[in-house]
């Protein structure tokens, strides 16, 4: 590491931004965490030196406890239920496009337009037209009645049923049992590759995890005085739809831009071997194709953490069934003038997309390097 | 010898600002940056105070800064942001009462204006009750502009007369006629997105506690957990039986349209139900469309009431007090009124400018008892507001009138209400 003349010019260059993205985006990130930390907020929350006073993670408690933020709870199980419903809704969709699109159908070019196009308007555009096609008395539900099918009557935006209902309380025992069958799996895989050693040690912890779902409930404290039901709103549907069509277009270049990378002399080599076109693509293309649904699944689950000014459009500030966290931060600081517990939420939500962002930049940051030794 | 020249200096500077004084109070000059969210509907009512204040002041560049968006929820957000980033409009549109005392007052933000309503001679000309709304011990905040009354129910009468029906006078009597209304397959009440079922709640809560003991909920003596509090929910929870599924889905517009093409028979909504009836839809008021105090509130007029203030550091402030002159003055308020569907906030207004609803409701503003809206800002703050939301949806789901009731408690508690 010389100090020579051009490291010094490269670093100057880049100084400038180095510092303003150190300040707007470090600096800022800290101040909200900071503000989470605090009691802003209450009394007289807009004077010039309003009151300060260091909580602790009072707000962090009261968000995860108190019975009043049950709205909060419910919006991040619909935040989770957003994510899976957009990645999976794209990426099959995506898939299916750019499968029917690599068969090279007359017009390739108009259809590539049609299904990316959706993708560069705004979420305010999408979702206004969007609440229109799906509002209840037109749109979507009046198709039927095209052919003589009676009208539909499903309320897209504002339907208040709830299925796969649970209670609040169970949700760690559902995670052990998530994480335990997970290692399950690793274990018996293991195992048939003969590292049996490795399947005991994973194994091991999987049986303790499942032991105390069923029977160590008891021991950890209740996190809420009552009862309190969650589950996956039906309304969030409509919202996944409109959000599902904006991005099934992305995830089709995506893969499109993938299965045409795969050299020619590969598909005829399977061809010669016997494969049919399923086999083509499940043996073949799919495997070729990891790295892009890795990259795809990474940019729709942030996005989907994004998606305020859709819901915002489509369903309003008030439909608690398609609430998301993003939307609640807004109206609790800039509606409800509550500065701190609006941070806390801003906080938890920047946590959920790091959860996503960090181990894409480890895995790209090493692929990186890998290429360049 | 520098004395002197100290002396000239300050006669000289004296006699310049009384040149400029006497010039100035004719002549203003400079910006004035108004803010509030009338647009759409309500762009023509404010247009006409604009056009009135640049024709007595035309060497005022005035900017009209309107966020859209429903009962201001956005164009709030943006005030907060630019308050806090110490860029304050010279004028801004805020709902007289909590909204203002709890969010601006309390922040000391904004100008006295108590010796301009002296000099005005506002203090006779606006009811007693509304300056107190407007005032806090230290003084006056806000120049209000409309009256505006939260508990009317609309109705066609051409169709209750088809169905066999009459106005409900109490919800006990809506509860009786409301099958026979489903029997027709006619919707007994029309509901719309979150805030109008506030706006709901508020005229059954108004209906089964009576005027004080509403009063005595928002200063803390009757709690929201009481027999009474509870039985508030009950009501609720009955009447909403009758309201349509796909409410959070609807405008307040398209809620008022179901009443019109007859596909419902009554909705309870503000009387700017009235404006948007007679002005958008063309209807004449007492013929086509109809209106009685919502059940059970008859003689109680639930007001709200839009008003500008004086932030402190507004950069134009004199302008921006010839603005508050003219909002004030009975010319501004006559302007105004008919088209925003209001009435005046003056008792001695031209009542000969007004349709036949708003003559009947300066009526009612006269005689009434008098009572402060919720969902709008009067009678609680904007914390309380927000969580009250929250509550809404959680009945909503639920339809457990107890567990309401406890959470309505605990957010009066949170967010100090009657301290």
């Amino acid at each position: 590491m010389h100090l020579t003349r051009d490291r010094i010019i490269a670093f100057s260059v880049l100084l400038p931004s180095l510092i303003l993205i150190a300040v707007f985006v470090y600096g800022f990130i800290g101040q909200t965490v900071y503000i989470s930390l605090t009691d802003w907020g209450k009394g007289a929350a807009l004077a010039v030196h309003p009151q300060m006073h260091l909580i602790g993670f009072d707000n962090y408690k009261e968000l995860f406890t108190s019975f009043l933020h049950g709205r909060f709870r419910q919006d991040l199980i619909n935040a989770f239920f957003y994510t899976i419903t957009l990645v999976l809704g794209s990426l099959t969709l995506g898939l299916f496009l750019a499968i029917l699109l690599d068969r090279e159908p007359r017009g390739e070019g108009i259809f590539r337009t049609i299904f990316l196009y959706p993708m560069s308007l705004s979420f305010v555009v999408t979702g206004t037209i969007w609440r229109w096609l799906l509002a209840p008395e037109g749109g979507v539900n009046v198709l039927p009645s095209f052919i003589g099918l009676p009208a539909g009557h499903f309320r897209w935006i504002s339907s208040r049923d709830q299925i796969l209902t649970f209670d609040w309380q169970s949700i760690p025992a559902i995670t052990a049992i998530v994480v335990a069958l997970v290692l399950v799996f690793l274990a018996i895989r293991a195992w048939r590759k003969g590292t049996r050693k490795r399947a005991l040690i994973v194994g091991f912890p999987a049986l303790l995890l499942i032991l105390w779902a069923v029977f160590g409930q008891r021991l950890i404290p209740q996190m809420l005085p009552i009862p309190e039901k969650h589950g996956f709103n039906l309304a969030t549907i409509g919202v996944s739809l409109a959000a599902i069509w904006q991005f099934s277009g992305y995830t089709m270049a995506l893969y499109l831009a993938g299965l045409r990378g795969i050299p020619v002399a590969l598909h005829e080599a399977a061809r010669l071997d016997g494969a049919n076109d399923i086999q083509y693509y499940m043996r073949v293309a799919f495997p070729i194709l990891k790295p892009i649904t890795l990259s795809a699944v990474i940019i729709l689950a942030h996005i989907s953490l994004k998606m305020f000014a859709l819901i915002f459009a489509m369903a309003g500030a008030d439909n608690a069934p398609t609430d998301h966290p993003a939307v609640l931060m807004y109206l609790t600081t800039f509606r409800g003038n509550k500065f701190a517990l609006g941070a806390s939420i801003a906080v938890i939500l920047f946590l959920l997309v790091a959860l996503f962002i960090i181990p894409y930049l480890v895995s790209s940051y090493r692929e990186q390097r890998r290429r360049a030794s | 010898m520098r004395f002197k020249k100290l002396a000239i200096a300050v006669l000289v500077g004296i006699g310049l600002l009384a040149a400029f004084g006497t010039v100035m109070a004719d002549n203003l000059t400079g910006n004035l940056e108004i803010f509030s969210w009338w647009a759409g509907d309500e762009g023509p009512a404010l247009q006409a105070l604009i056009d009135l204040y640049n024709a007595q002041h035309p060497g005022v560049n005035l900017i009209n800064a309107t966020v859209t968006g429903g009962s201001g929820v956005n164009a709030k957000a943006v005030l907060k942001t630019r308050m806090l980033g110490g860029n304050p409009p010279d004028s801004f549109q805020v709902h007289a009462g909590q909204e203002l005392i709890g969010t601006w007052v309390k922040a000391d933000r904004m100008e006295d204006l108590t010796s301009l309503f002296q000099q005005e001679g506002w203090m006779d000309v606006f009811p007693a009750g509304l300056i107190k709304l407007l005032s806090t011990d230290a003084g006056i905040w806000s120049v209000p502009v409309n009256i505006h009354r939260s508990n009317v129910m609309w109705y066609i009468p051409a169709n209750l007369e088809k169905w066999g029906v009459t106005a409900p006078t109490t919800w006990a009597n809506f509860l009786a006629i409301a099958p026979q209304l489903q029997a027709q397959g006619v919707l007994p009440l029309a509901l719309a997105e979150n805030w109008t079922v506030n706006h709901l709640w508020e005229s059954v809560a108004l209906s089964v506690l009576g005027p004080e003991k509403w009063q005595e909920l928002w200063n803390g003596t009757l709690s929201f957990t009481s027999p009474e509090g509870v039985a508030v929910w009950n009501m609720f929870g009955k009447v909403l039986q009758y309201t349509n599924d796909d409410a959070a889905s609807l405008s307040w517009q398209q809620a008022t349209d179901m009443v019109v093409g007859g596909k419902a028979a009554f909705n309870v909504m503000g009387d700017w139900a009235a404006g948007y009836m007679s002005t958008t839809l063309g209807l004449t008021p007492g013929v086509d469309y109809a209106w009685s105090a919502s059940p059970g509130t008859n003689g109680v007029f639930v007001m709200l009431s839009d008003s500008f203030g004086l932030p402190k550091g507004a950069p134009n402030s004199d302008n921006a007090i010839a603005w508050l002159q003219l909002l004030g003055s009975k010319a501004g308020s006559d302007a105004f009124n008919p088209l925003k569907g209001s009435i005046s906030a003056r008792t001695d207004s031209d009542l000969s400018l007004y349709n036949a609803y708003s003559q009947s409701a300066a009526s009612d503003w006269q005689n009434d008892i008098v009572a402060g809206s919720l969902p709008h800002g009067v009678v609680a703050n904007e914390g309380f507001m927000n969580d009250f939301a929250t509550v809404m949806e959680m009945f909503l789901t639920s339809r457990d009138p107890q567990q309401a009731a406890n959470a309505c408690e605990a957010i009066a508690r949170q967010n100090a209400i009657g301290e």
